[in-house]
């Protein structure tokens, strides 16, 4: 089924850019998020313990991008496999706009699928669950990279230094560094919706 | 006549165990030394199924042996077999693709089974399971019928000779059709779906293996219907084991509604495995297991029309059905959609002219098979709702177009033009009995007094006739059947009178070990205490077919009754010995075996004494013993009908519709119980109105099943259901000794249309013309809502 959704992010997309530079901010606003990792430039893997409806199970999410149009948009792509509980799959189509008010606006897409004992128990569940994971997310999010952005006039941490280059990671063949962070953002939402969204 | 023989409500024997928790059902059992089998089943609609590395799950705590479908190929294992092959309508073969234990190569629905966990423990081999690394590469899936036949659909089977059909079959004379239909002064149409169930027995299916190595011999425990099809089956075509070297037994079983007719891939995966791995093999399905791999029932689509004349006579029905077969061909499942379901559609109706054409199709679900009316319950929604629809386009009274078009009752036996031939009925007697049970003469009244507070009230009607005890068995095996449709009984006198009876009709809710001792009772005058009836063992009962199709009084009871005669018979020429008269002479009437015309008289515990002891017995003529069996192969099926009349009332704010008063009057031939017989109809109508109001089974487009559980399949509940209103009008089946039918499945067969006739009444001021099942709440809102809008435009 398709899911699409908006959020207004009250961060200039510098600031946006620099906590997801961030990988414990990431790990500690995706719900349930165990770990984080990196694989390529264009894949990364995520380990998030979930609860859906009667079900309560630890997902294994497998994330791909491509389409990619920095900073405009991407299409991410992935699955998430959570053993007995059954699998989630699908991609998004997402896009990164300022509101010229100094806030960013994500707007997102997606296409996808539940099977397995998620299918069976929860389908009536996930829409909803997705929902407010994915709230929960961009409003810890929010709170979160707000917090040491807020502290951009104190003696810069080493984070906020690095904020104002959202620059390519150097290696010709790779994507920017930004690039594929800013995907992280939705990559939240990918490991929610692949593996809750219906 | 004995108190407790034919016609007494006798309260059921087998209750006592049941009601006081000391049933013995599969489950029950645990065997010295027993391994637990888990089985890895698929997530995956449709996917090609690589490489299984077992090597981790193998090193996990407990676990005794992983099995996948390599190994079951490697020991030459055999496929599920399909026990009913239907003909194309060219005459070919239909696709009958192979339905492996395990399955090789490709996955093709959710709850495949993959590969088998043997572990000291359960948990032990649920947590090994989720150490198999399996490949599995996804493939698009289809699970609705209309969208597996458009071109470029995903294919289950690759290489079918006709992409997903399985068979295109028809039955008929088209030509007629087509002829009546340029005749008719109007024609009633309809487009539906019967919606697909899921059987949901209280006992979920077990399986326990074991393999005696001092011997060879197998042992299945298993719950199944009828044991003896399965030996046959899984001995002959799936493990090859000889007969005599497998023992299948089902013990008390938790209710079957069809599901457990069939052979499973768990009862051939533990019993062979029983054997690989030395030692008792036991499986038992979670409830969510059961939903995945317990064969469901009914899906259709359907589209028919009605030719009529300006009467309001029909002249000609057309038909055409897509069929779902799931994933594979289900031991029985070709026969559900054809024999059972075209055939039946003359209904209750003279109709002249019928054509039927019915496309069997693969899709990425579960295989569907029969459930509880199996075919005729398709045959009579299907028909019931274009009657009504006929009765509206004629501006005709629902009850007149019924009655007019009804099989006199002197015309019997009657031909329908689709083979089968009714050989009794009186559709009059029954429609006539309900609708004053019901008090259809009043139901104005009740609707305008409904509207007052708000409510719509609806009544609807079916008149429905059904084909119960499928046979004879060489006519079944000219249309496909691979197996015999008889049935065996063997009565065993014990040398002081009582009677153990060994059947081959399992009893799963049926009552048998009740009616079965009336029989005997009735027949040889002594009480029910002094009867056992025995089922369910391999090693006990000579043969047997089952318990299926309302068969086991009409085809199994009739056994009972052929070896009654053998018994009397010989005891007969015991007593015409020690009384020294002529066995013409001899009469046996109330558990007394008397000389015409004399005072002398034996008991008969006395005759089986002497059959035992044979002091004074003919030794020259006659072999001592009183043990008899019967096998018995009907001429004809028996055809029970009835009218059924269900009352609703919807309140439009919430759509939800509430059953206020359901009344059944069946015919079912003669009646041995009527207790029993009224519990049967009351469990088939609450599956009825199930079915109607409340069941479905929800795949999504990729082949996902969405109602896995009860929260998202809704069972009936007793407060869904009204205090029915049944009684019988009876006419006695003409081929049988005792002139029964069979009652198993009539609720579930009469009420569906009933209560949708119901609802499309209660909603006729908003134009409703159908409404398809299950008519459920939201459904009903929409249209009550809409109807709103446009009254307010």
């Amino acid at each position: 089924m398709n899911l699409s959704g908006e959020y207004r992010l009250p961060l200039p997309r510098r600031t946006v850019w620099a906590g997801l530079n961030d990988p414990d901010i990431l790990r500690q606003c995706i719900p349930g998020c165990e770990d984080l990792a990196k694989v390529s430039d264009t894949e990364l893997t995520a380990k998030v313990g979930l609860k859906i409806g009667p079900m309560t199970a630890k997902f294994t999410g497998k994330v791909t991008l491509s389409d990619l149009d920095p900073p405009n948009g991407y299409k991410i792509a992935g699955e998430g496999q959570g053993g007995v509980a059954g699998f989630g799959k699908g991609s998004a189509v997402v896009t990164l706009e300022e509101d010229g008010s100094g806030g960013t606006i994500l707007r997102y897409t997606a296409d996808s699928q539940v099977g397995g004992k998620m299918a069976q128990l929860g389908s009536r569940l996930i829409d909803a669950t997705a929902k407010k994971l994915a709230d929960e997310f961009f409003g810890k999010f929010a709170e979160t990279v707000a917090a040491p952005a807020s502290a951009d006039a104190a003696p810069a941490p080493a984070q906020s230094a690095e904020a104002p280059v959202p620059a390519a990671s150097g290696d010709a063949g790779g994507l920017p560094q930004s690039v594929w962070i800013a995907a992280l953002v939705v990559a939240v939402g990918a490991v929610l919706w692949m593996v809750l969204g219906n | 006549m004995a108190v407790d023989g034919i016609g007494a409500a006798v309260r059921r024997k087998e209750d006592f165990r049941f009601l006081t928790g000391r049933g013995n059902y599969t489950d029950d059992i645990d065997r010295p030394n027993q391994t637990h089998a888990y089985i890895l089943r698929s997530q995956s609609a449709h996917a090609r199924l690589g490489k299984i590395d077992a090597s981790k799950a193998l090193k996990a705590p407990g676990v005794v042996a992983v099995f996948t479908g390599a190994d079951l190929a490697a020991d030459n294992v055999g496929g599920l077999p399909c026990g009913w092959g239907i003909k194309n309508k060219d005459g070919s073969a239909m696709h009958e693709p192979p339905h492996p234990v395990l399955a090789v190569g490709k996955v093709r629905h959710v709850g495949d089974p993959i590969a088998v966990v043997i572990a000291e423990t359960l948990a032990q081999a649920k947590d090994a399971a989720e150490l198999l690394k399996v490949e599995l590469s996804d493939l698009p899936a289809i699970s609705q019928v209309r969208d597996a036949i458009k071109p470029g659909a995903p294919v289950v089977h690759d290489g079918g000779p006709n992409g997903n059909i399985s068979f295109d079959w028809h039955i008929g004379d088209a030509d007629a059709v087509a002829a009546a239909f340029k005749k008719a002064h109007k024609v009633a149409k309809i487009d539906l779906v019967n919606n697909r169930l899921v059987a949901n027995a209280m006992e979920p299916r077990a399986a326990i293996g074991e393999f005696d190595r001092a011997t060879g011999d197998y042992t299945l425990y298993t719950t199944s219907q009828n044991p003896h099809v399965i030996r046959l089956l899984m001995g002959a075509f799936v493990l090859h084991i000889p007969e005599a070297k497998l023992r299948v037994f089902a013990p008390d079983v938790g209710g079957g509604f069809g599901s457990k007719i069939y052979h499973y891939a768990e009862e051939a995966l533990v019993t062979w495995a029983s054997a690989k791995v030395g030692r008792p093999v036991k499986w038992t399905a979670e409830r969510s297991e059961s939903f995945l791999s317990d064969a469901h029932g009914r899906d259709h689509v359907s589209h028919a029309e009605l030719a009529l004349d300006k009467d309001g006579k029909f002249l000609a029905l057309k038909v055409s059905t897509l069929s779902n077969m799931g994933a594979y061909l289900s031991t029985f499942a070709p026969a559900i959609p054809t024999y059972l379901y075209a055939t039946l559609l003359a209904g209750v109706y003279t109709t002249p002219a019928i054509y039927a054409e019915v496309k069997a199709i693969f899709t990425n679900t579960v295989p569907v098979d029969a459930y509880r009316g199996a075919g005729r319950p398709e045959a009579a929604f299907l028909l019931e709702r274009l009657v009504d629809i006929a009765a509206a386009e004629m501006g005709m009274d629902r009850v007149e177009i019924r009655k007019r078009n009804f099989i006199p009752t002197n015309a019997f036996p009657y031909q329908t033009p689709v083979a089968l031939q009714y050989d009794s009925g009186d559709y009059f007697a029954t429609l006539d009995g309900a609708l004053k049970l019901s008090e259809y003469s009043g139901f104005e009244a009740r609707r305008a007094e409904a509207k007052k507070r708000g409510k719509l009230r609806g009544i609807g009607i079916s008149t429905y006739v059904e084909a119960c005890g499928i046979a004879p068995s060489n006519i079944a095996g000219a249309l496909g059947a691979r197996a015999g449709l008889f049935e065996c009984a063997n009565v065993r006198v014990h040398p002081t009178g009582s009677v153990t009876l060994f059947t081959g009709c399992h009893s799963h809710g049926q009552g048998h070990e009740t009616t079965y001792a009336q029989l005997i009772a009735e027949r040889l005058g002594i009480g029910l205490d002094q009867i056992e009836v025995s089922h369910g063992d391999t090693n006990k009962i000579p043969f047997g077919m089952g318990t299926y199709g309302s068969r086991s009084l009409a085809v199994g009871g009739t056994a009972v009754v052929k070896a009654l005669d053998k018994i009397v018979a010989k005891a007969k020429k015991i007593a015409a010995h020690l009384m020294e008269a002529a066995e013409a002479d001899i009469e046996f009437k109330d558990g007394k075996f008397t000389v015409a015309g004399t005072d002398k008289s034996k008991a008969f515990g006395e005759i089986a004494l002497t059959a035992y002891v044979p002091h004074n017995f003919p030794l020259e003529t006659l072999e001592p013993g009183l043990d008899e069996t019967a096998f018995y192969d009907p001429k004809n099926f028996t055809f029970p009908g009835g009218a059924h009349i269900c009352e609703v009332e919807i309140d439009p704010d919430t759509g939800v519709t509430k059953v206020v008063n359901f009344t059944a009057v069946d015919d079912v031939g003669r009646v041995i119980n009527p207790m029993i017989v009224e519990g049967q109809v009351h469990g088939g109508v609450a599956q009825g109105i199930g079915q109607a109001l409340l069941e479905n089974c929800n795949y999504d487009d990729s082949g996902q099943l969405r109602s896995g559980s009860y929260m998202d399949y809704t069972m009936p509940r007793a407060d869904d259901l009204p205090s029915f209103k049944v009684a019988t009008a009876i006419t006695l089946c003409t081929h049988n000794p005792l002139g029964v039918k069979g009652v198993g499945e009539v609720g579930a067969i009469g009420s569906p249309p009933a209560v949708i006739n119901a609802v499309v009444d209660a909603l006729k001021d908003y134009g409703v013309r159908h409404i398809d099942m299950p008519a459920t709440p939201q459904k009903i809102w929409a249209i009550c809502n809409s109807g709103r809008r446009a009254a307010a435009e």
